[in-house]
Formats: structure tokens, sequence, C-alpha cells
């Protein structure tokens, strides 16, 4: 018998029980649905976090004392702006090295007050990192060595306490000190959740004299080519080392960054797509139980076809391709719901979703082999049956 | 086709033909205890007894949808021992039509689809198979019938219907078992009519009847009783 045939032959029988087809094929459609929507979320984050991560500029290493990793504690800074100018020797271009003090602090202007990540940086902070200004100047070397009390404000910090008003050559009170506004960063997004149009940048003597600590936080080095990440990465970390020995250093590089990161999200895209699948599983399960019920249903009708010269594959053939039917049908009507809710998700909620191909034949030919694997057991109970045992049923 | 044509072949030819059934106690039963037959080409055979007698198994055995438990059967010369499951298969589709009792129409799906159902399993085109199935059921006077569906029809259209089917192959041999047990008399006669027209035809026809009547008709009428041939006439 041709599969055309078959087809045709399946497609008459679904037909004929078109509700009960229906409602076996929904466990496949919500399985694959299911699978669908959780894989686009999953490569929608991947996705937007490496779109951040690329965003923070371009072939820079991080450089912080200890050990970088999922699960490691922080460590205790021991460095100090001593560290930076060997880096800087070592490194031997001293505008591609930069350094960063973190602390959280309320900026207060007259009644307003703003919660900021304060970051004590330096002149060279906009060589290494990809920090466009909207209105004023970067910070200076005269700044630094003076330790003038001058700010540049991230964007939202600037609307929340001047509004509409030109926020430079004005005042902010931090801690108690106050801070002249000599510049406002253009709008950039937030990188790992790090809101960085919330930030503060003050020289980073001010700011360590602020915290009352000579530490550092980390130091930034940037390559100047993608070539260039690895070579220098181990030569900032042996250097450190060699000046500090049994210390840890790490360099993080934005290769890392993004391998790291990726990994994660791989691996929570898989499970989210396991949990899915499982779903689908109990798709499969039920299209088997009804496969099964179905066999039995028409046993007579097993009979006769082997009396009129089925053969055992051919029954095994028809019975296979119901199966199968109904999960592809099942499993194409999932994936259209699925890339529908994805793209709805995507268009109503913050959450990211991005529909990929691989995804979509997946959940594809996933659909088709649950049809087979469930449609067996099915098929070759029909197969197996004695034409005169089927016929005598009645 | 070698054997299969030949003139000479009888239709069929069983020696010591058995067949028993084990149940699941240990406890065996022999529906039919070695069976010597021999039927030619084109002829018209009663096969009558009691109930239980083992007319059905016989039936099912000379079909191919069963095997004998012992004893050899030739099937227009061909020993059905020598064939696999398919090959089986092959032959009832090619050489061997079948009329139940109970007619064994697929509901839902029209005469026509109905009585194509043999030539798909012979690979036939589609168009062809509605050509030779419309031929058919006009053979047995429902040419008007085409379209319905076996609810749709009398117990008598449907094993009219039943008888299409299984002419619409071309077979050497047509298998009845009871083929107007449901039927009227009135139905019954025409069906009968129906299966004597075939055998002048040329199709060796065996039928199993409790009707005296029926049975009158066949040429020869071969007594079964307790899986035994009680008598051939
Ligand atoms: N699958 C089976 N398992 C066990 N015994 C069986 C089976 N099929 C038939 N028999 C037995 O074999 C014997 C012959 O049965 P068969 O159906 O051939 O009788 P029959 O002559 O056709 O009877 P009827 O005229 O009532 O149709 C019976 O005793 C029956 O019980
Ligand atoms: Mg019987």
């Amino acid at each position: 018998m041709k599969t055309a045939e078959a087809l045709r032959m399946a497609v008459e029988a679904l037909r004929v029980n078109r509700l009960r087809s229906m409602l076996t094929m929904l466990g496949v459609i919500i399985g694959v649905l299911s699978v669908v929507i959780l894989v686009a979320i999953g490569t929608g984050a991947k996705d937007a976090i490496e779109k951040e991560i690329s965003g923070l500029g371009s072939n820079i290493i991080l450089v912080v004392p200890g050990q970088v990793g999922l699960g490691a504690a922080p460590t205790q800074s021991r460095l100090d702006l001593s560290d930076v100018a060997y880096v800087r020797r070592v490194v031997g271009d001293p505008s591609k090295v930069t350094v960063a003090v973190n602390s959280g602090e309320p900026v207060r202007v007259g009644r307003v007050e703003v919660f900021a990540t304060l970051t004590g940086t330096d002149e060279n902070m906009a060589h290494v990192f990809d920090r466009p200004l909207r209105r004023g100047r970067y910070l200076t070397k005269t700044d630094v060595d003076t330790r003038r009390r001058v700010v540049i404000l991230g964007s939202e910090v600037a609307a929340k306490l001047f509004g509409d008003v030109d926020p430079i050559g004005r005042q902010v009170t931090i801690a108690g000190v106050r801070f002249r506004v000599v510049g406002v960063y253009a709008t950039v997004g937030a990188t790992f959740g790090v809101a960085r149009d919330q930030e503060v940048h003050l020289p980073v003597t001010t700011a360590q004299r602020l915290i009352g600590l000579p530490r550092i936080n980390g130091i930034a080095v940037g390559a100047s080519g993608p070539d260039e990440i690895e070579p220098l990465r181990r030569k900032v970390v042996d250097a450190l080392s060699e000046r500090y020995p049994g210390e840890t250093f790490s360099a993080v590089t934005q290769t890392q960054l993004l391998g790291t990161i990726g990994t994660v999200l791989g691996m929570l895209t898989g499970v989210l797509a396991a949990i899915a699948g499982i779903s689908l599983l109990v798709g499969g399960v039920g299209v088997s139980n009804i496969m099964l019920v179905s066999v039995r249903e028409r046993t007579r009708e097993i009979g006769l076809r082997k009396a009129l010269g089925a053969r055992g594959r051919d029954i095994l053939g028809q019975f296979l391709i119901e199966a199968v039917l109904l999960t592809t049908v099942g499993g194409v009507i999932g994936i259209l719901a699925g890339v529908g809710g994805a793209l709805l998700i995507r268009a109503v909620s913050p959450v990211p979703a991005s529909i990929t191909w691989w995804s979509i034949v997946l959940a594809f030919g996933v659909s088709a082999a649950v049809g087979v694997f469930f449609g067996v057991a099915p098929a070759r109970r029909a197969a197996r049956l004695d034409p005169v045992v089927a016929l005598r049923t009645d | 086709m070698s054997l299969a044509d030949g003139r000479g072949t009888p239709a069929f030819e069983a020696v010591g033909l058995a067949r028993s059934y084990r149940l699941d106690g240990g406890v065996t039963v022999d529906a039919l205890r070695g069976v010597d037959l021999r039927v030619e080409q084109g002829e018209f055979v009663a096969i009558v007894g009691p109930s239980g007698s083992g007319k059905s198994t016989l039936m099912h055995l000379l079909g191919c949808l069963d095997r004998p438990t012992s004893g050899t059967l030739r099937v227009n010369g061909v020993d059905v021992a020598t064939l696999d499951d398919s090959g089986l298969a092959d032959l009832r589709n090619r050489t061997i039509g079948f009329v139940f009792q109970s007619f064994h129409l697929l509901a839902r799906t029209s005469a026509l689809d109905n009585v194509a159902l043999p030539l798909v399993y012979r690979g036939v085109p589609r168009a062809e198979r509605r050509e030779r199935a419309r031929r058919a059921l006009e053979a047995v006077g429902l040419g008007h019938r085409l379209t319905h569906r076996p609810s749709q029809m009398s117990g008598g259209e449907q094993q009219r219907v039943a008888v299409a089917r299984a002419l619409v192959g071309d077979p050497r041999v047509l298998l009845a078992d009871e083929p107007t047990g449901n039927l009227d008399s009135r139905n019954g006669e025409e069906v009968m009519g129906l299966l004597e027209r075939l055998n002048e035809g040329g199709v060796a026809v065996v039928l199993v009847t409790h009707d005296a009547e029926v049975a009158a008709r066949a040429r020869r009428r071969i007594h079964v009783r307790d899986g035994r041939i009680e008598r051939d006439a």
C-alpha cells in the first residue's frame, strides 16, 4: 500500500472521530506550545544580556581581586591606587587603564533625594568604556589629582534631581558633602541589572575620601583589539600575582563573560525546555492511550482489512501514520500558537522572547518522534491481530 | 502466473486438514479432525452441518485466514504452508473473495470505497479502483447507491455491496459463510442469484448454509459433523 493511500485513510479515520482527535491533539499542542514559548523566552533573555555585555564597550578586561565565578564569595579588596599605577606601567599605555571604587549613597538637591551608585573613577574611563556624554565634560586628571568635588550624573539621576533644568554648574549633596555637576551622561540603559543611568561618577580620590578607605574595587584595561585581549589579560594577572604572591586575581573579559552567561542561560533554557518536554511526553501518552482504544474499537475493521489482503505492515503503517498525524498536526498547531504566544509576550510584557528556527524544527521533529514512539505499541497490537479472532469479534 | 491459472489445478485441495484450539485451561478443542477435500475450478459447493461442527473453521482455513494445526492445503496449486503471512495476505487479496454473514462493511465509508478496499492493498491507482468498484456495484444492481453508507442501506443492499467487494478483484474462488443468514428470503434469494451468476462466470463458490433451500441450489453438498466430512454429494 502506498504512503499517500495510508495517509488518506489516516486523515479519514481522524476526521470520523473529530472531537476525540482534537482532544488528543490538545495534549501535544500544549506540550509543543510550552516548549516553543519557553525556549523563545530563554533565548530572548540570552540575546538581551549578550547585547548588554557588548554595550559595555569592546575589548575590556576587568581585573578584580579574588576568584570570580559562580558561587565564589566576594573578596575583600586589597588593591589601591598604587596598584593602578603599577598596572599602567605593565600595560604601557596609561590611558588604557582606568579604575573603579563603588559605593551606594543618596544624592540630594534641596528636598529631592535619589539613591545612586557612586563610582569613583578617573580621566581614562572614557577611553576604556563606551560612555557618551550628553552635556558637559568628562573627569580630568586635575579633578583626580586635586580631589575635586565634581560629579558627572547618569541621565536618570539628572532627570530625577533636576527635571528639565540644566544641571551643569549646579550643586548636589552626597553624604553631607557638596559637589558641583560638570557633566551628564547620555542614556545607556541597564547592564546586568546595573542601572548605569543611575550612576554618579566622581574622581576616584574624592570617592576614597568620601568612603574613608584607600581601596579600589577593580581595574579596567582596554585592549586595542580582540586578539590582544588574552595576552593582555594574562600579562596583567601575572604581574599582579607577582606583586602579591599567594593571592588570586581574576581578569574577566567580555568573551568570558559572554561565554559564562551564555552557558548559564543555555542551561536554563534547556531546563525550561525539558520541563515543557515533559508535558509533551504526557501528550504522547495520551496519544498512545487513544490509539489503543481505537485499535480495540476497530478490531473488526482490522480483521476485515486483513481478510481483504492487508498485510501486517499495512495495518502497522495505517495506525502508525494515524498516531504520527495526530502528533504532527498537534505539533504544527502548537508551533503556530507558541510563536504567536511568544510574539504576544514580547509585545505586551518586558520579557524578551526571540523565536529561533531550531526550536521550531526541533518541536516539529520531537512531536513526530513522539507519534512514532507512542504509536508503535498500539500499531503493533493492531498488526498482530488474528484476522479470525478479529472477524468473530462483535 | 504459473500454477495459479492452470486449468487442471483444483481451486482447493485439502489433505488431512485439522485444526484444534488450545484453551486457557490446557483443554484442546478439535474443531476440525482431518478433512480431505477437493474443490475444482468453477465448482459450486455448499457446506452444511449442525452448529459447532466446524464449518466456519474450515472456511477460515480455506480462506487462508488461519493456518491448520496439521494437514496440507493447496489453494490454486500453492501449498499455503510455504507462504509467510504477507504471502497469505497476497493470496487472499488476489484469488479469494469473502462474503460474511454479518456483511462486515466499513461504517462511515461509502459503498464505492468499501468495494474498492481490496484493490487498495493490491496497489491499484485510485481512479482505476473507483472505476472498477463502480462497475462491480453496477453488476450487483447498486449503481444508484455508490455514495451511500452502510447505515443508509438495507441488509440486502449491504450484502450485495459485500458481494461486489468480493468480486471486484476478479477472484478465482468465493467463500461465503452463511451469506443469507441475516437476510429475509427475498433478499437471500437475490444474493444467491448473484453468487450463481458469478459461478457461471467461472468463479468457484463455496458457501456455508443452514438453509436447506439454499443448499439445494448447489451442485455439490458437503455434510460436516464433529469436525469431519460425513457425506459429500
Ligand atoms: N477460537 C476458538 N477457541 C476455541 N474454540 C473454538 C474457537 N473457534 C471455534 N472453536 C470451536 O470449534 C468448534 C467449531 O466451530 P465453528 O465456528 O467452526 O462451528 P460452525 O460449524 O461454524 O458453527 P455455526 O453453524 O454455529 O456457525 C466449536 O466447538 C467452537 O466452539
Ligand atoms: Mg459458523
